[in-house]
C-alpha cells in the first residue's frame, strides 16, 4: 500500500481501533484479573480493577485439586489428533472437488455441511451405546474420531475454497511434464496449499478445543479434556468466581497463546473471500 | 478437460470423506428416526435389548402439540437471524477499521479475535455473573454510575442478552474472515475510484461490498450451523426460562431432563427439518455467491 | 432375584473378610461442592488403608446428573461409584441398577445413619446409597438488622411474620433486601424452593390419582405470597437468582434473611468470605399453621452401579467415606465446623460438635422434614421438594421455567399455573399414569 497516510489519521485509527479492541477483549481481561483476587474481592462492591491484593492462591488451589496437566494433555491430543486425521481424509476429497468438479460437487459439499445440523443431544443414547459396544468409552481414540467427524465438513470446505484459488495452469503444466496424480498432489499442490492447510488446521483446533458436548458426555476419568476440567469448577455450592476465573484462564491460555503466535498464519490462509 | 482416469481417481479420493460422513450422518439419523416411533423411557426401564414398543406418530404429535414447540422455533430463528445481522454488520465495520494503517495492528487484531478462543460455558458464566448480574455485575455498576436503574438483563431482556453473548463469541470469526477478504481487495481498483472522486459511501457500496459477498456467504453459512445448536449460553444463563428456549434446548430437556428418548428423537427430526428449511432458504439468498 | 442378592452379598462379604483381595483402581463420579472436594484431598488415607487407588471425575451438579444417568441407563460401566441424590436413589434402586448396601460391615454401624436420610435413600427398606452428607433448609438471618428494625425472630416463625420482617428491613437506599430466595428456573433451584414452600401452604403436586394440582387455591396462594413478598422486599432480578447468587448477596450484607440449604450456614459464618460472619442467626423454615414447614430434605450419597466388577473395593470405599472415622479424620485436619453434616446421629451427640452455632438448627430442620408425609393433603409420592418418580425432573424443570417467567412479570401467576397444569398433566399422560 503506497498510499500516503497522515500521522493524524493513523493516530485516530489507532485510538479508535484500540478502544474497540479493548472493549471486545474486556470480558477476558476481567476474567484474568479476577483470577488473581480472593473470592471476597471477586464479588466486591464496587468492583475493584487493579488495586487489590494480587494473589496466586486460586491457581494454587486449582493445581492442588485437579491434575491440570492430564486435562491439558488430553485436550491437546484430541484437538490436534482429530484435526490431523480430518485433514488427511479431507485433502483428497477437497482436491477432487476443486479440480475435477462434477455437477454434483456443490450438492455434496452442502450436504456435508448439513450433516452438522443434526442436534447432537438427540443421538446421545445411540452414540453412547455404540461407544460401549466398541469399548471406546472414555478413550482419546473415540473422541478423536468423533471430533474429526464433527469438523470434517468444515475442513473439507475450507480446503476446497483454498484449492480453488490455485491456478489450474500450474497443475496442467506439471501434468504435461509427466507428473503422476500422486506427484501432482504431493509435490505441486501441497506446497502451494500450505498456508490454507495451516489456517484450516488452526481453526479446527480451536473448534475441537471448545467442543463441550461430546467431550463431556463420552469421557470419565481417563480421556477428559479441559472442558471437563471447567465443568468441575463452574457453580459449586459456595463462592467460586476467583477459582473459576483461574481455571478458565488456564483452560483458554494455551489456545490463546497458540492464536497469538499463529494469527498471521491464520489470517493468511483464510482465503474464503478472495476473488480472483 | 478432466480425463476419465482422473475422474474416477477423483471419486476414489472423495470416497473416504463421503463414506465416513455418510456413516456419521446415517447411523444416528436412522437411529433417531427409529426411536422417534418408539416409546423409549430409559428411567422406566425401557431397554434397546428388550425391544421397544412401537407408538406410531404419537411422539411427533406430542412434541408439536406441546405449548413450548412453536415459541421455541420462533426463538431459534430470532436468535440466529439477529446474531447473523449483528456479527456481519459489525464484522464489516471492524474489518474496515482493522484494515486501516495504525500502530499495533497485530495486537488489536488478537484482542478482537480472542473471544473466539473462549469455551461457550466459560463465556456464559462470565457474562451472567460478572456482567449482567443486576446487583454485582459490571453493567449494573455502569448504569448506576450514570444514575440509571440497572437493567435486569437476563429476565427482562432475556433474548437480547443471549444474542449479545453469542454475538460476542462469533463476531471475531466474522471479522477475521471479512478482514482477509478486504485485504485481498485490489488496492489499485480502490485508488482509481478514489481519484474519480467517488464518495466513500458509494465506493463502499459499489466496490467493497460486492467484493465481500462471498465472504459474507461463508460467514452466514458456518455461523448458522453453529448458532442453531447453541446450548451452554442458554443453559447457564436463563435455564430456558423467559422465552429463551430454542428447539435444541427443548430437545435437550426432553431427552436428558425428562429422559424421554422417543419424544426427544421426534424433536430431533423436526430440528433436522427446520435446519434444512433454513439451509434451503439460505441457499436461495446467498447460494449463487458460491458458484464462482 | 432374592437368591441372586443373597449370593452377591455372600460373595461380597467373603471378599471383605478376606481383606484386600487385590488392589483396584476405582473411578468415582462426584459433584464439585466443598465437602466432596475435601474428600478428594483425603483419598490418600483410603489408599493407605486398603491399597486401592481412586480416580475422580468431578463435575458440576447438572452435568454430573446427566452424565451418570446416561451411563446407568445404558449400563455403560464408566464409573464404579456414583454420587447421586435423594431423588435418583429410590428410582434407580427400584430398577435394580444399584448394588444394595444392606450388608455393610458391623463396624460401619449403618444404624447410626439418620433415619430421615436412610429412608430417603432406600427403596422398600433396602438402602441403595450411603449418605455422605445431608441437608435441610432453614432461615439464616441478620441479627443486627432485626435488632435495628425492632423485630424479633422466633425459633419457628410463620410466613406472615417473615413477610412483615422482610418488608420492614428492606432499605433500597442502602441496598438491603429484606429477604433473598431462589427464583431461578430448574427443578433443583427455584423449583425445589417453591415446592418445599408450597407444602406449608397446603399445596401438593399430585392428588392420589396423579392429577396435577396447579389449579388449586393453595398453589395460587403460594405463588402470590412469594411474588408479592419478593417484589416488595427481594433483590432486583430475583427471578434469575439461585443458591450461589443469593449466597454472594448474603455474604455481602445485602440480605436481611435467606432461606436455603443448611450447608450454607458454614459459608455465611466463615469470616474469610463473609462480611457478616458474626451477625448471623438461624431459625426453622417458616410454616403457615397447617402442620408442615417449608424446609426440604436432601442428601448427596454414594452408590455402586450394578454390574461393576469392583464391587468389593467400591463398598470398602463407601464404608470409608461415610464412616465416623472419616468425620474424625476431617475434624482432626480441618476442624469440626468442616465435617460433612447431616448424615449420622452420633455426630449430633458428639460434644465437640455441639459448639458449632448451626449444628442444632441443622439437626432440627432435618428431623422436621418427612419425605413420606410431606404434604398436608395426602399425596401419592415420596419426597419433600420433589416427587421421586422418573418424570419429575423434566416436568418440574419446565414448570419452574413458567414460574420464573411469572416472577419476572413476563406473565401472570394465573397464566403460569395454567401452563404448569397442562405441562404436568400432558407429561403424566405420556408416561402412562392415566
Amino acid at each position: 500500500m503506497a498510499r500516503a497516510v497522515t500521522n493524524q489519521r493513523k493516530a485516530t485509527n489507532t485510538l479508535f481501533a484500540w478502544a474497540i479492541g479493548l472493549l471486545i477483549f474486556f470480558p477476558i481481561l476481567w476474567t484474568i484479573l479476577t483470577s488473581f483476587k480472593t473470592e471476597a474481592q471477586a464479588i466486591n462492591d464496587p468492583p475493584i480493577f487493579f488495586f487489590f491484593d494480587w494473589t496466586l492462591e486460586n491457581y494454587a488451589a486449582v493445581m492442588e485439586r485437579s491434575d491440570y496437566a492430564k486435562f491439558l494433555w488430553n485436550s491437546i491430543i484430541i484437538a490436534v489428533g482429530s484435526t490431523i486425521l480430518g485433514v488427511i481424509i479431507a485433502v483428497p476429497a477437497a482436491w477432487s472437488m476443486a479440480f475435477v468438479p462434477s455437477k454434483r460437487t456443490k450438492d455434496i459439499l452442502l450436504w456435508m455441511l448439513s450433516t452438522k445440523m443434526l442436534p447432537a443431544v438427540g443421538v446421545l443414547y445411540p452414540i453412547y451405546l455404540i461407544f460401549i459396544g466398541l469399548g471406546i468409552l472414555d478413550s482419546r481414540l473415540g473422541l478423536v474420531v468423533v471430533l474429526m467427524l464433527i469438523n470434517l465438513p468444515i475442513i473439507v470446505w475450507m480446503l476446497y475454497t483454498y484449492f480453488k484459488e490455485i491456478p489450474v495452469d500450474i497443475l496442467e503444466a506439471a501434468r504435461m511434464d509427466g507428473a503422476s496424480l500422486r506427484d501432482e498432489i504431493i509435490h505441486v499442490l501441497t506446497p502451494m496449499a500450505i498456508p490454507g492447510i495451516a489456517s484450516t488446521v488452526l481453526l479446527n483446533i480451536i473448534l475441537a478445543w471448545n467442543e463441550a458436548f461430546w467431550t463431556l458426555n463420552l469421557t470419565a476419568a481417563k480421556a477428559a479434556p479441559l472442558t471437563a476440567f471447567i465443568a468441575s469448577y463452574s457453580s459449586p455450592e459456595g463462592l467460586f468466581f476467583a477459582k473459576l476465573s483461574a481455571a478458565s484462564t488456564m483452560a483458554i491460555a494455551p489456545i490463546l497463546i497458540m492464536g497469538w503466535f499463529s494469527q498471521k498464519q491464520l489470517v493468511r490462509g483464510l482465503t474464503f473471500g478472495a476473488v480472483k | 478437460m478432466a480425463t476419465q482416469h482422473s475422474r474416477s481417481a477423483a471419486r476414489l479420493m472423495m470416497a473416504p470423506a463421503v463414506v465416513l460422513l455418510l456413516g456419521w450422518m446415517l447411523v444416528p439419523l436412522i437411529m433417531t428416526v427409529f426411536f422417534s416411533f418408539k416409546k423409549y423411557l430409559p428411567l422406566r426401564g425401557d431397554k434397546l435389548s428388550d425391544g421397544l414398543e412401537w407408538v406410531g406418530f404419537l411422539n411427533y404429535e406430542r412434541f408439536i402439540s406441546s405449548g413450548s414447540f412453536w415459541p421455541s422455533v420462533q426463538t431459534t430463528l430470532v436468535i440466529v437471524v439477529s446474531v447473523l445481522v449483528i456479527t456481519v454488520t459489525l464484522g464489516i465495520l471492524l474489518a474496515l477499521l482493522l484494515d486501516q494503517p495504525m500502530w499495533g495492528q497485530g495486537v488489536v487484531r488478537i484482542l478482537v479475535i480472542a473471544p473466539f478462543f473462549v469455551m461457550p460455558t466459560v463465556s456464559a458464566l462470565v457474562w451472567k455473573n460478572m456482567f449482567m448480574d443486576p446487583i454485582n455485575g459490571i453493567l449494573a455498576h455502569l448504569w448506576m454510575f450514570f444514575g440509571a436503574e440497572p437493567v435486569l438483563w437476563l429476565s427482562q431482556a432475556s433474548v437480547p442478552s443471549i444474542i449479545l453473548i453469542v454475538s460476542w463469541q462469533w463476531l471475531p470469526f466474522a471479522t477475521l474472515i471479512l478482514l482477509t477478504a478486504i485485504q485481498s481487495l485490489d488496492g489499485e481498483q480502490l485508488e482509481a475510484s478514489e481519484m474519480d472522486g467517488a464518495p466513500k459511501l458509494k465506493r463502499f457500496w459499489h466496490i467493497v461490498l460486492p467484493h465481500l459477498s462471498r465472504a459474507i456467504t461463508i460467514v452466514i453459512l458456518i455461523q448458522t450451523i453453529f448458532i442453531l445448536s447453541i446450548f451452554a449460553e442458554i443453559f447457564v444463563t436463563t435455564g430456558g426460562a423467559f422465552g429463551t428456549k430454542t428447539l435444541t434446548y427443548l430437545i435437550f430437556q426432553r431427552v436428558l431432563d425428562s429422559q424421554n428418548v422417543g419424544l426427544g428423537s421426534a424433536g430431533g427430526v423436526y430440528a433436522i427439518i427446520l435446519a434444512n428449511i433454513v439451509a434451503i432458504f439460505l441457499m436461495r439468498i446467498v447460494g449463487k455467491n458460491l458458484d464462482n | 432375584m432374592n437368591l441372586k442378592n443373597t449370593l452377591c452379598a455372600a460373595v461380597a462379604a467373603s471378599f471383605l473378610t478376606a481383606g484386600v483381595a487385590s488392589a483396584e483402581n476405582l473411578t468415582i463420579a462426584t459433584v464439585n461442592n466443598g465437602d466432596m472436594i475435601r474428600m478428594q484431598g483425603m483419598t490418600e488415607d483410603f489408599t493407605k488403608k486398603t491399597g486401592h487407588t481412586v480416580e475422580w471425575v468431578t463435575l458440576e451438579e447438572n452435568v454430573l446428573r446427566q452424565r451418570v444417568t446416561t451411563d446407568i441407563t445404558t449400563k455403560g460401566g464408566a464409573f464404579d461409584i456414583m454420587t447421586i441424590g435423594m431423588y435418583e436413589t429410590p428410582i434407580w434402586g427400584k430398577n435394580g441398577w444399584l448394588v444394595p448396601l444392606n450388608d455393610l460391615s458391623e463396624g460401619y454401624n449403618a444404624a447410626d445413619i439418620l433415619p430421615a436420610m436412610a429412608g430417603g435413600l432406600s427403596h422398600e427398606g433396602t438402602l441403595f446409597a450411603a449418605p455422605f452428607y445431608g441437608e435441610s433448609s432453614m432461615i439464616m438471618y441478620r441479627k443486627d438488622l432485626f435488632e435495628k428494625a425492632g423485630i424479633t425472630m422466633p425459633k419457628s416463625p410463620s410466613w406472615s411474620h417473615i413477610a412483615r420482617a422482610a418488608r420492614k428491613m428492606t432499605n433500597r437506599e442502602t441496598g438491603v433486601n429484606g429477604i433473598c430466595l431462589r427464583g431461578k428456573a430448574g427443578w433443583g433451584e427455584g423449583g425445589a424452593f417453591i415446592t418445599a414452600m408450597s407444602n406449608s401452604f397446603g399445596a401438593r403436586w399430585f392428588d392420589d390419582k396423579w392429577n396435577a394440582q396447579f389449579d388449586t387455591r393453595e398453589w395460587s396462594d403460594t405463588l402470590n405470597f412469594f411474588k408479592n413478598m419478593m417484589d416488595d422486599a427481594g433483590p432486583a432480578g430475583y427471578a434469575t437468582n439461585g443458591f450461589n447468587e443469593n449466597l454472594s448477596l448474603f455474604q455481602q450484607g445485602k440480605c436481611g434473611m435467606w432461606i436455603d440449604a443448611t450447608v450454607a450456614a458454614s459459608f455465611v459464618t466463615n469470616p474469610k468470605d463473609s462480611t457478616v460472619a458474626d451477625k448471623v442467626g438461624f431459625a426453622l423454615a417458616p410454616d403457615n399453621g397447617m402442620g408442615r414447614r417449608s424446609n426440604w430434605l436432601w442428601a448427596w450419597a454414594l452408590a455402586i452401579p450394578a454390574g461393576t466388577k469392583k464391587e468389593a473395593a467400591a463398598k470398602q470405599f463407601i464404608e470409608w467415606a461415610t464412616s465416623n472415622g472419616y468425620i474424625e479424620l476431617v475434624a482432626a485436619k480441618e476442624g469440626w465446623a468442616n465435617v460433612p453434616p447431616g448424615a449420622r446421629t452420633s455426630l449430633y451427640e458428639n460434644p465437640n460438635y455441639k459448639d458449632i452455632p448451626f449444628a442444632k438448627m441443622t439437626l432440627e430442620s432435618i428431623l422436621s422434614a418427612d419425605p413420606n408425609n410431606s404434604t398436608v393433603e395426602p399425596s401419592p409420592y415420596v419426597g419433600v421438594q420433589f416427587a421421586a418418580i422418573p418424570e419429575f425432573a423434566g416436568i418440574a424443570t419446565e414448570v419452574s421455567q413458567e414460574f420464573s417467567a411469572a416472577y419476572a412479570g413476563k406473565q401472570s401467576i394465573a397464566a403460569a399455573l395454567q401452563k404448569a397444569q397442562t405441562i404436568t398433566n400432558d407429561a403424566m399422560e405420556a408416561a402412562g399414569y392415566k
